[in-house]
């Protein structure tokens, strides 16, 4: 066995075995982080199929950002996982069947007998200076310059999306309010009162005709 | 050295073992959707190993775009989970049944 296949066979077991404990484990802290260690595996099998960039692109975007976001929201829902799990054991037996009929059926299909080393001679490997990142750059930008385009646009529009389903003006908190600012005139921060002089208690105001009276009568 | 066979059964199993999630974790759905991020990781080997070992580039730079559409399908989904669970304190399916589906 070369070191290719040790490292594929490696690679592929923690992949398998962390994808199972991600559906099985009862935490979903726990799920998230073996979904990282599934993706990190994923994408070391990757690198060794000549796949350098994406790989490293698995690792940046999902294990760093996506994988980041989920353990976010795992630890800012306070959930009751208890009720979560009630049909675990219901449905496990449904389940592991149809994964297994599914596995099976795959294996016929794709077995040696059709995609075996035959039919499908393993590559040349790619000489030391071959970039991956060069040639996917070279039909990124010119033959799918346009789906490139639009998938910049759904990441605008997953943007607008979240923030909008996310954001929540809360009651009583005070906020700028920009467009009131700009818009306000004079007469509504001012009110002139026009009142009438109060002529009938002309100078006596109680106190003084008080001290008066105290003085005359001194 | 390794077959193109075994590559494909590598992401025909974790395509498996994320369904039989879907199965297992009915009620749950945050880990429904890490189950879904399983499956679009499944499809993006059998796209990588394909273009491997047919030496034509185009199917890493459809994964490129899968991944672009799944962190998009990702954060929106998260998004709707958080405000699912800020109106109605709880992740529960079962829970959700004012559309009466």
């Amino acid at each position: 066995m070369s070191l290719y296949q040790i490292l594929f066979y490696v690679f592929a077991s923690v992949a398998v075995l962390a994808a199972i404990r991600v559906v099985t484990v009862k935490n979903p802290v726990h799920a998230a982080l073996y979904l990282v260690l599934t993706f990190f595996s994923t994408a070391l099998i990757w690198i060794l199929m000549e796949a350098e960039f994406l790989g490293i692109v698995l690792l940046l975007v999902y294990v760093g950002a996506v994988m980041v976001l989920f353990l976010f929201v795992v630890m800012m829902l306070d959930v009751n996982i208890a009720p979560l799990r009630e049909g675990f054991i219901r449905n496990l037996p449904v389940g592991v069947f149809v994964a297994l009929v599914m596995i099976i059926e795959l294996a016929l299909i794709l077995g040696p007998a059709t995609f075996g080393l035959e039919l499908y001679p393993s590559p040349e490997p790619a000489p030391a200076d071959a970039g991956n990142t060069l040639a996917i750059g070279q039909v990124l930008y010119t033959k799918f310059v346009y789906p490139f385009e639009i998938a910049a646009f759904i990441l605008l529009v997953a943007i607008v999306a979240a923030i909008a389903l996310a954001h929540r003006r809360r009651p009583g908190v005070h906020y700028q309010d920009i467009d009131a600012q700009v818009r306000v005139r004079a007469e509504d921060r001012v009110r002139i009162a026009e009142l009438d002089a109060d002529k009938t208690r002309r100078g006596d105001v109680a106190g003084d005709s008080k001290a008066n009276q105290d003085k005359e009568t001194s | 050295m390794i077959s193109l066979s075994e590559f494909l059964i590598f992401g025909g199993l974790l395509f498996s073992i994320s369904v039989a999630g879907i199965f297992l974790n009915r009620k749950n759905v945050l880990v429904l959707l890490m189950a879904i991020e399983l499956m679009l990781l499944a499809v993006n080997v059998n796209f990588v190993a394909f273009s491997h070992f047919s030496g034509d580039i185009d199917g890493q730079a459809f994964v490129f775009f899968v991944l672009t559409v799944a962190a998009a399908e990702a954060a929106i989904g998260l998004a709707i989970l958080v405000t699912l669970f800020r109106n109605r304190r709880t992740i529960n399916v079962e829970d959700l049944t004012e559309m009466k589906g």
